[in-house]
């Protein structure tokens, strides 16, 4: 019902559970990129303006590492000194010198030292060997959550206030326009067909807010300056372990005794782990598909790009751009299918976790269309 | 041309995927073929089905992505 989607307080708290989870693993989701130093910082617009010396090469893998990766300054263009770059604070909990905020724009991108604390590829660490240090830092992709927040919380509360002003008997207008379908499906084709009968109300909440997460966020991560953060492995883990969280909360007493009491009871030493390991490897193989899928669009993008680049030649401009173009409009349609397969899967998972004594109910609710 | 053996791992793993994704969508085919009625549930596991294979084929690259 219409009515169910208004209470977009139920939004705002999953929301707010995701930032919060999401801010204290950000720490993890600044892997060490293995392939750069800091004195060889070649870059795509860098090798542009210097293309005269001809012996420089560009190593197109810590280009397209740079791009995907967390980092702790927004890095819009150029280089050096003509370099647009937005710093962002930093957040550190240190055993010995406690809570400690500064801008990143201290580190000097790594060149500079402070307050006793190096940007080492953007892994902060303490000179003090004795010091551990906790990163709760806005990066760059808890900026890029920020911005998407606030787009889904102005978008989706208008149009629930415009369902509360006009009712569900008008037509819709404006963003309720191109939204209402979109709800619409993730109601009728998502969360009714994969988990049936009467109970699909309870998760229509949950499925739309992991829908148009990942949606917009696959989107705005095709916008050539922002962050990837929906290719971020942290992210696309705080979303699989809540799926998870809510499939077995909300599992009934057939899941549980199909995992812990199989049928053949000779069987229990084989089927248990099986079973136990089943439970863990479908929201895992979540967390890998959404973050590969959006990580490797990103790479095959700037690694098209960087033909020129490694070519060095102009000729292969139009058909780098050309690739380029085709992979993007791909990336669109990406974007889309991988919103919907996760939150399909999703509810495929809590529909098979709720069923009760065998397939009977949803074969009836489904017979009937 | 320098490289590791990663990449053929992730070509490999292309190679799997290319089969199991084309037999979903080559028998999805047939099957609407044959009963163009039930078009939107077969669409929907063949889309399962199709993610799951790419899923596999994703555990791939992510590991030659991580063994470079």
């Amino acid at each position: 019902m219409i009515s169910k989607i208004n209470t977009s307080g139920l939004l705002k708290v999953v929301l707010a559970v995701f930032l919060v989870l999401f801010s204290s693993s950000s720490s993890y989701s600044n892997k060490p990129n293995q392939h750069s130093s800091v004195s060889e910082n070649h870059s795509v617009s860098d090798s542009l303006n210097k293309n005269a010396s001809k012996s420089e090469t560009v190593d197109i893998t810590k280009v397209a590492f740079e791009h995907i990766l967390d980092s702790h300054s927004w890095h819009f263009w150029g280089e050096g000194h003509d370099a647009l770059v937005f710093s962002l604070p930093i957040i550190i909990y240190s055993n010995t010198k406690g809570l400690q905020t500064f801008m990143s724009s201290k580190f000097d991108h790594g060149h500079a030292s402070y307050n006793g604390y190096n940007l080492e590829e953007e892994v902060i660490k303490s000179e003090d060997l004795n010091e551990t240090i906790y990163d709760f830092s806005i990066t760059k992709n808890v900026t890029q959550m920020f911005i998407s927040m606030a787009l889904l919380l102005w978008l989706f509360i208008s149009i629930a206030n415009a369902y509360k002003k006009t009712g569900i008997t008008s037509a819709p207008n404006g963003k309720q326009s191109f939204f209402e379908p979109l709800i619409i499906f993730v109601r009728d084709d998502i969360a009714k067909e994969n988990i049936g009968g009467n109970k699909y109300e309870r998760f229509v909440p949950y499925l739309l807010t992991v829908f148009f997460l990942i949606l917009i966020n696959n989107v705005l991560g095709l916008i050539p300056i922002s962050a990837n953060l929906t290719g971020n492995i942290a992210f696309t883990l705080v979303l699989a372990v809540v799926t998870l969280l809510v499939t077995n909360f909300n599992a009934s007493k057939t899941y549980w005794k199909h995992i812990f009491a199989p049928k053949p009871a000779a069987l229990w030493l084989i089927l248990m782990p099986i079973e136990l390991v089943g439970v863990f490897s479908k929201p895992f193989a979540l967390m890998i598909r959404l973050f590969a899928n959006i990580a490797g669009g990103h790479i095959v993008v700037i690694s098209l790009v960087g033909l020129i680049f490694i070519f060095k030649s102009i000729y292969i401009a139009p058909v780098s751009v050309a690739f380029t173009l085709f992979i993007d409009i791909l990336e669109c349609l990406v974007a889309l299918l991988q919103a919907y397969i996760f939150t399909m899967l999703t509810a495929l998972f809590i529909g098979s976790a709720m069923e009760d004594h065998g397939h009977s109910n949803e074969e009836a609710a489904s017979n009937h269309h | 041309m320098t490289g590791s053996i990663a990449a053929v791992g992730a070509g490999l793993a292309a190679i799997g995927a290319g089969i199991g994704i084309g037999q979903i969508g080559g028998h999805a085919m047939d099957a609407i073929a044959r009963q163009p009625e039930h078009t939107a549930k077969i669409q929907t596991v063949m889309l399962i089905a199709a993610a799951l294979v790419e899923g596999v084929a994703l555990f791939a690259v992510v590991v030659s992505i991580m063994s470079k």
